[in-house]
This record gives structure tokens, sequence and C-alpha cells, in this order.
């Protein structure tokens, strides 16, 4: 990269030549209005706002007009923004962009946070002049999440070049011609694509709103917020939770450059009404004996009767949850000691994730952080459904697949920025993405090569495709001709790729298929340093979870049926996702005590004798650890009403009234932090991942209120005229105010992008330390695992063998973005899109066994649903939805017989 | 459906294309040929046939002038209202036909047989103000000389 001596109004400036012109002004801090440019989505030169003056020589006086978008930075320029030609041209044309946009902000869901009203402001067009009727349009119903309102659009194409070109959708499109441009489906419908949600930040008006957030409308300026992280998948991508009057009233992304950037999955966005949902436990609830209905307590009661419990000389294990907080989990583990403590997964889940990391601790190959994706230009995914158990990962994949096209467009010297050439150079050719999957997924279309087959299948292949990169693999016995080809191609384009990328996950429920991925990256690696792994996990704590326990959810059972337990404290968590529903319920009758810390009412709730209302992520702090192993802190956003209390607190008072342990002596969360680094040296970065609870900058707290928030003094003037204190917040940095700092705070503390003259979410622009780049200062959050680099890694040996042919299918678990993840289903807008239970066979293993699309069968003896027909599924395999509410545990490993029920 | 024809022939335009969506300009053709407009449900069964979905599809549709997505009558006049036929009448043009046809921009007449839909430009300037009836140019355009031309197309 080299760097270019610019001059801009006369003053000389430093950049990297090659770039974009407008993004050179943006990083440099002007303000240069803009619309069709997005720092993701590049440029295409269509709405002319971004116009500036370029001189030939300084002896240049007149100078001409040029879009700054379109113009790459050389050395010498000379450039003017604020020459008065090039102002009147930019109000001018953004009086043009307003000739039919409507007068009516103050009922749009974008006032205040609208960038159309930012940049009218910036450039001064205040005065309408055109005397004309405004074109109009009807709207369209585009489903649960996005809200339409065409009127306002001024043509910027924004959304389907996010919607289309970045995200893959299909469903939605520019129609017409001239000024009746129209901007949505060719009928009213749903969205599909499982981005969609991003529309709404990526509008730079109010066409595309927050549909869910209308039910409970709030401005910006009056929403309290902190920074966040996503519960709703292993991922961990930074949100902006925003509440107002005790209610979470909608998500934004919170831009990460190493993790998320600049879009969110519409899980993450709208899986957040759980929070809200009637089904919360807000006060605690005990039941005097087994079958009677729960009653409520006083929370004073509770603490007694929870440490009453706990000192009944009992034998108590305890069950964490990979959806709780590293400090959460901690608290339980020292409430019970560490040989009692359970993760509080599957025990077969635990093993997979154990094996995960230590894969990415053994071996050379870093785990790529989920913002690199994208720069990777080969990517192998092998057995995992990204797209349903990582979406924003699937989203990366898509770019990076753009990545070895676009030699036709270098070929050509056709700069990667000016996007629709570059995209047209690179026409529809495919690049190296190669998907080895038990099933078709959505990511089928875009990749260059597909294989479909058993986990064992799937195992196999990769085991040879790391056999063919490096000899020193294992090599696999008895594999047909056709499949060895296929392992070539893939070796092949792996080892010839500058960055190739290895992505796999518990996903299929097979440890062989993990091997399998780290053989191929360790092969990889001998040759190419820039070898790069990626294992997905199930839930937002799951690694985190797994460093902390050796034995889950099936050992914690275990020990209260040989009579080693007697009383269990659960910590949110619903074991009947875990394991065999029988055998949870008989366990649960077996011990004399269950008490259970959560957020929701679900089946182990209602089984449980005590049940203590916790806050949720929007309503604590604390730590958690994402699938690539970054240790990321979210904040409470807001002080929960009545009981709600932090998991830990309630623990840490019943270990006080017991006067044991070291809990005593938490009085902050801090101090739990400190106990985790000092209990595990691996998570010592944990203290790290962002500032502690005294943190201050120049003696101040963070404000989580906007400098503008309105009806501090009246909002309570129902029932007192008084101004309430705000609540104390000795573990955050934050306030419960909007007094406080108000400049940029370090970047694990941005509460919102906010700056002055840019409302909207394009203020984020101003908190990089390059447009597009990373965060002033870094981006929040603190890898806890190092790849050992220095050794030579030993290969895994065990391949699955290959298995007679039988009668019996293998079961697969078949993964939902809307329905197999808990919470989000807790959301309306979310359940509204999960799919009923079925069961899904190949077309001829169907008609082998005698049934047709709609038959009740059953599978394994516990698992009931209609038959599906999915002629994307392999024969042999029959497909089970995972972890849709009320069904359970997920089938996988061995065989399984499918049985038509006769009623 | 698709009739057997009209796969054949827009199967024929296949032939030496890149790929099935970049011939689907001509399959519309071919099918309006046929049915005389695009029904919303012919639109789903070309772009089902092109593997497009009917949003891609109708995505072009709408941007052409040529393409009907509503039925017309047996005659559609496209009045041309590029710069040089506005500064040489088309404004008289347009009054006089929507008088003698009795409707208006996009509307067809009740018998049937005209259709008045407005073209960017038909290239013609030479011989503004010009329309077109069907694929027949017509130029030089008087009141007079529009009445003989209707007459001719009743």
């Amino acid at each position: 990269m080299t760097t270019a001596s610019i001059h801009i109004d006369g003053n000389a400036y430093s950049v990297t030549a090659g770039q974009s012109l407008l993004r050179a002004c943006l990083s440099l801090g002007f303000n240069v209005p803009y619309f069709c440019w997005h720092p993701a989505l590049e440029s295409v030169g269509a709405c002319r706002q971004c116009a500036v003056k370029l001189y030939r020589d300084e002896k240049d006086t007149r100078g001409r007009i040029a879009m700054s978008c379109m113009t790459p930075v050389t050395d010498g320029m000379i450039v003017s923004i604020e020459d008065p030609d090039v102002r009147k041209f930019r109000a001018r044309n953004i009086e043009w962009l307003m000739l039919n946009h409507p007068h009516d902000c103050p009922v749009c869901d974008e006032g205040g946070e609208c960038h159309l009203q930012d940049m009218t402001v910036m450039t001064g067009h205040t005065y309408r002049r055109t005397r004309f009727r405004k074109r109009t349009y009807r709207n369209q119903d585009l489903g649960p999440f996005v809200n339409h309102e065409m009127n306002r659009c001024i043509q910027c194409y924004r959304c389907v070049r996010f919607y289309r070109d970045y995200a893959h959708g299909r469903d939605l499109d520019v129609f017409g011609i001239h000024d009746s441009v129209y901007f949505g489906r060719h009928e009213d419908g749903v969205l599909q694509n499982i981005f969609a949600g991003n529309l709404v930040e990526i509008c730079p008006t109010g066409v595309f709103t927050d549909k869910t957030g209308k039910r409970h409308f709030v401005r910006k300026w009056d929403l309290q917020t902190a920074p966040s992280v996503c519960v709703h998948c292993g991922l961990g991508c930074n949100i902006i939770p925003g509440e107002r009057g005790g209610e979470l009233r909608r998500i934004r992304n919170r831009f990460n450059g190493s993790v998320n950037g600049y879009f969110l999955c519409d899980r993450g966005r709208y899986g957040y009404e759980f929070v809200n949902s009637p089904s919360r436990v807000r006060q605690p609830l005990r039941r005097d004996g087994r079958g009677e209905h729960h009653k409520p307590l006083r929370s004073e009661e509770a603490r007694a009767l929870f440490a009453d419990i706990l000192s009944r000389k009992g034998r108590v294990v305890g069950v964490g949850s990979p959806r709780a907080s590293l400090e959460a989990n901690f608290a339980l583990r020292a409430l019970v000691g560490p040989e009692h403590f359970f993760a509080g997964m599957a025990d077969t889940e635990l093993a997979l994730i154990q094996r995960q990391i230590d894969i990415m601790k053994i071996g050379p190959v870093p785990a790529i952080p989920l913002g690199k994706v994208a720069t990777c230009d080969a990517v192998l995914v092998l057995g995992e459904d990204v797209t349903n158990t990582a979406p924003i990962l699937a989203l990366n994949i898509l770019q990076a697949c753009r990545n070895a096209p676009m030699a036709r467009a270098d070929a050509l010297h056709i700069p990667r920025w000016e996007d629709r050439a570059a995209r047209e150079a690179a026409q529809q050719v495919k690049g190296p993405f190669f998907l080895i999957t038990a099933h078709d997924t959505w990511l089928d279309e875009s990749a260059e090569l597909v294989f479909k087959g058993t986990p064992d299948d799937i195992a196999r292949l990769g085991f040879v495709v790391a056999h063919f990169l490096d000899e020193d693999c294992p090599s696999v016995a008895g594999m047909d001709g056709d499949r060895t080809d296929i392992a070539r191609t893939i070796a092949r384009s792996l080892g010839q790729a500058r960055d190739p990328l290895i992505i796999s996950g518990p996903g299929t429920g097979s440890g062989y298929v993990i091997d399998a991925a780290a053989n191929i990256a360790w092969a990889l690696r001998k040759n190419n340093r820039n070898a790069r792994l990626s294992f997905t996990v199930p839930e937002c704590n799951s690694l985190g979870l797994a460093f902390m326990a050796s034995q889950a959810v099936d050992s914690a059972l275990a020990a209260v049926e040989r009579g080693a337990a007697d009383t269990l404290v659960i910590l949110e968590n619903d074991l009947f996702r875990r394991t065999d529903k029988d055998r949870i319920i008989a366990c649960l009758n077996a011990c004399k005590h269950v008490v259970l810390l959560d957020h929701l009412m679900h089946g182990t709730a209602s089984l449980a004798d005590l049940v203590l209302p916790v806050g949720t992520f929007a309503e604590t702090t604390g730590t958690l650890v994402s699938s690539e192993g970054r240790a990321q802190r979210f904040f409470q956003v807001y002080a929960p009403q009545g009981d709600i209390r932090p998991s830990w607190q309630w623990m840490r008072d019943a270990m006080t009234v017991r006067g044991t342990l070291r809990g005593a002596s938490w009085r902050y969360l801090d101090d739990i932090i400190a106990a985790i680094a000092g209990e595990f040296p691996e998570l010592q970065p944990v203290i790290d991942s962002a500032p502690p609870g005294a943190f201050r900058i120049k003696g101040l707290k963070v404000p989580r209120e906007t400098h503008r928030v309105s009806g501090r003094t009246s909002i309570h003037a129902d029932t007192t005229v008084h101004e309430p204190k705000p609540p104390d917040d000795p573990d955050s940095p934050f306030a419960f105010s909007m007094e406080g700092y108000g400049g940029k705070p370090p970047s694990s503390l941005i509460p919102r992008f906010w700056a002055p003259r840019w409302n909207s979410v394009q203020a984020l622009n101003k908190f990089q330390s390059e447009v597009g780049s990373d965060l002033v200062g870094g981006d929040p959050g603190c890898m806890v695992i190092e790849p050992n680099t220095g050794e030579e890694p030993v290969y895994r040996q065990s391949i699955p063998e290959v298995l007679a042919p039988s009668g019996s299918l293998v079961p697969v678990p078949l993964y939902h973005i809307f329905g197999s993840e808990e919470l989000s289903m807790f959301s309306s807008s979310v359940a509204g899109r999960a799919p009923c239970p079925y069961v899904a066979l190949n077309p001829r293993d169907a008609s082998r066994l005698g049934l047709s699309n709609g038959d009740e069968v059953e599978i394994a003896g516990r698992w009931r649903g209609p038959v599906v027909l999915r002629a994307g599924l392999p024969e042999g395999i029959v497909g089970v939805p995972s972890g849709l509410p009320g069904t359970g545990a997920g089938i996988t490993g061995g065989r399984v017989d499918v049985t038509k029920v006769t009623s | 459906m698709l009739s057997e024809d009209e796969r054949m022939e827009i199967l024929k335009e296949l032939e030496g294309a890149e790929d099935a969506p970049s011939i689907a300009m001509e399959a519309l053709r071919i099918v309006q040929g046929r049915r005389g407009y695009i029904s919303d449900e012919t639109l789903c069964d070309i772009a089902a046939f092109l593997n497009m979905t009917p949003h891609e599809l109708d995505s072009l549709a709408t941007f052409y002038s040529f393409i009907f997505r509503k039925p017309v009558g047996r005659h559609v006049i496209y009045v041309c209202d590029g710069v040089t036929c506005w500064v040489m009448g088309h404004e008289s043009i347009f009054e006089h036909l929507k008088q003698r046809l009795g409707i208006n921009w996009g509307e067809t007449t009740e018998d049937g047989s005209f259709t008045l839909l407005p073209v960017s430009c038909i290239g013609a300037c030479d011989h503004a103000p010009a329309i077109m009836i069907d694929s027949t140019l017509y130029g030089d355009l008087s009141k007079e000389k529009i009445d003989e031309i209707l007459k001719e197309h009743r």
C-alpha cells in the first residue's frame, strides 16, 4: 500500500493511495455528504451527493466537479470540499432527491437517526421550492421483521445492493423506471433472506424500519443503551440494545471490525423480545410439594430459603449454563465446589467443544476472527450448516467467495471499491468455496463444489483431503474414485490459495468431522502460514463454560441416579433441551431440592422447588467467550424492576448467609472476574476484555442515556413529582443517567454511535481509525486461546469405518435459524418464522419405507412428526429438526428406525 | 404453464447463451408475442423456466416500456416524449390522440382497439413529433395525419 499526499482546501494530508476519495475524506474527518456509498458496499456513483471539486494543478482556479466516491486517490491531488460551486451542487442535488420525500419526519420511525435528515441539514437545503404533486406508492407487507414505506425512498439502491449483491437474497428487487422506481418484492410476502433486518440500518431513510420496534417505539435519543453481546449463537456479535420504561425496545448493530462488522442476522436483531416476554420470571417462586403450583415469595425469604436448602447437609450438585456469563457459571462452581459442578449441556456436546479447544490450543493454526473471514480466498466448510448455526459467518463466507474471481477485475485495473464495475468483471464466477455437509444448505448455490453425506462420510472425505495436502496425514482405505477426485480437487484449490480457511463445528455431533478439519488445517499450515481455522459452537458461552467443567448434564443426572446427589442447583438452563425427558423427570423427582436460577418459565422451571428470578443479558453485566475464543463483556442496559437480580448475586448472598466459601468476599463483579483469572490462568485475558467497574474518564462515568434524553423530570410524574435517584451501578463504568463523560469512551465502552451532525448509524465513521476498519483504540475483546505455533502437530489418526448397509437410517440434526435457539423462540416475531416439528427423508428412502409426505412417523421411540420429503437430503439419512420448543434433545449418532405411527 | 412451442422457442434462444437469465428479455418477448402481455402467472412460469425468481424477472419486465404487464388493446400507440418531440409539439399530438380516443396514458379504448403509452425516445428526432403504432413508425405528425393513421387502424 502506497501513501499519497493530497491537498484538501489548502491543507496537505497523507492518505492511502488508490482508495476512493470519499473514503479518504471521511477517514480524515471531513463531513462529505453521501447516500449510495456505504463502507461495506463501496461505490456505485448513483446519488451524486458526494461531489467535490478537483483541480488539475496549482494554476487551475476553475476546477471541475467530480463524485468523490468514484475518484481514486492519487498523489498530489488537489481537492476542495468547501468550494461554493460544489457546495451549491450538493444542496441542489439533495433538493432533487427530496422532491418526492414526504414531510413525515415526526411520525417516521427513522426520525432523529435518519441519514437523509443529517445530510439535508448538512448541505443546507431548508426550503422546498417545487410546487408539484409528490408521487406515492403502495407499501408492501414484508413479514414480521421489516416495515415498508416506499414514499420515503430516494432511490440510492443501497437496499438491493445489500440484499442481492452482499447477502445473496433473491426476493427483493427494484421495479419500474424513471421517477416511479420501486424497491420491494414482486408481490407482498415475507422477506426470505435471514439478513433482511439489516435493511433497517442500510436504508439511509425510513423506507425500511424495524417492524418489531413499531410496537413499542422510542426515538434513538430517548433510549438507554450500553454495549452488549448477542446471546443467540456462539459468534459473539456486538450489539446495542436500547431500553426505555423498563422495556427492551430494540437491538442495533455495534460495529466491531474483528467480529460482526456492520451486520447482524435476523435472529440476533429480533430475538430480543424474550426479555419482555410474558414468560419472564419476575419474582421468586416456590412450591411446597411436588405437583403443587408455584407461589410467589419475597426476595428475603427466597434468599433465606436458598441458603437453608444449601446448608441442609445435602449432597449438592450444580448445573451451569452455556447461555450464562462466565461470572454466573463461576459463582455456581464456587457455590457447589468444582467437583460438583457440571456444564449445562449434553456430555457428548461438551466433549466435542473441548476437542475443538484442544485443536485450537495444541495446533499451530489460529482461529480466524469472524471479521477477517471475508478476506480469505478459499473456504472449506466441513459438516456445519453455518447458515443456521452461525449466520454471520455464512454472510462473511459469501464475501470471501468473491476474492478469487476479483482477480479478473484486478487484471483490468478496476479498483475493487468500484463495486458495479468490479462485479461486472467478475461476472457469476464462483470462488473456491467447498461445502461438505449432511444435507442441502442455503450456501449450496454459492459453492463451487458440494458434497453431501453422513457425518462419517464427511469426516472420511475430509481425511482424504488432508492426506492429499500432506502424506503424513493418515490415509483412508476404501474410498471410491469419485470421492477421491472430489478430495483431490478441494486439496488442490486449498493448497493454491493465499488465505485458505477451514470451517467446522459440533453440528453433526461427530468428533471425527472436527478431527478431519484439524488435519486439513494443520496440513495446509505446513506450506502456508496464512491457513486459518474456524469452529462454531452452539451457544453464546459454550466455549467459556467448557473451560470450567469436565463433566456435563448426563454426568450430573448420573450422580443423582446413583444417590451421590440429592440437591440440584440449575443455572439458566432448561434441562429438557439437553437429554432424555423421562430421565430428567425421574432425576428431578428423586432430588430433595431443585433450585433454578433463570429468567424464563420453561419445562425445568415448572418442576423446580425454588425458582429465583435472574437478569437477562440486558439487565446484567458479564463476560462471554465466543466461538473464536474472544472474551467480550456485555453491560447492563437497565436496572430491572422488582426482584430480578444477577445470578451471581443470588449465589453470592447464599454463600454469605452460609458463612462459607470465598463468595462472601465478592462485593463487585470485578471480584469474581479476578477470582476467575486466579483459578483459570487461561482466562486471565477476561480481566482485560473491558475496563473495570471503577474505571472513570476525568472522574466521570459513561452515561447510558444521551444528553438529549427527554422526560427525566416528568416521566414519573403520575406517581411522584420528585425525580428519583438513578440506580447505582458499582459493577461497570456506566451510569444510569444522562450525566457523565460526554466524549468518546474506549472502544469496549461505546454505548451508541453518535457524533455532532451525525445522528444516524453512520456516525460510526467518527469512531473508526479509518472508515470501515477497526475502532479507534482497537476492536473490543481479548483472545483466551493462543495457538501453539512452536510445535509440529500430531495428526489425528482415528478415521471412522464405513458401516455395512442396513435398513436403518443415520440421524442428522437439522438447524433452523428461527426455531433451534431457545431464547429467541420467546420472541413472537422469530417464533412466527419457525417450522413445526417434522421428519425429513430422501424421497427414495421414504418410498422404500412405504412412507409419503405428511405421514406421522416415530424415531427411536421418542421423536414424532410428519414426514417431509427433501431431495437435498442424501439417501440413508433422516433429518430431525434441532431444538424446536417442546421437542426435547436432538438425536445424533448411531442408526435409527423410522416407523409409521398408526392411530 | 408455458406451451410446448414457447418452450422450444426459448430453448432455441438459450443455445449459445452464457446462462438462462441472460436471455430473459428474449423469453419475455417470445411469450408476449403469443399472448399479448405478461400476466403475473405467466411471469412466474417464465421465471421458473429460466431459473430466476419472479422478483428478478419482474425487475427486468417493469423496466422496459415494450413489455406489457397488463392486457393491452389490439394496437399500442407509443407517443414519444423525448426532448426533440417535446420541442416539436408532442403535447398537442398527445392532446389530440387523447381526445380522439377518449383515453389517457396507460388506458385502452372501450372497443379494445388502442392502448396509449408514453415512450422515452424512439430515435426519430429527424421526423419529430413521432409516434409508433405497434412496430410501425409515423413521423412529421399533424392532427390531420393522426386522424388518417387512426382510420387505417380501426
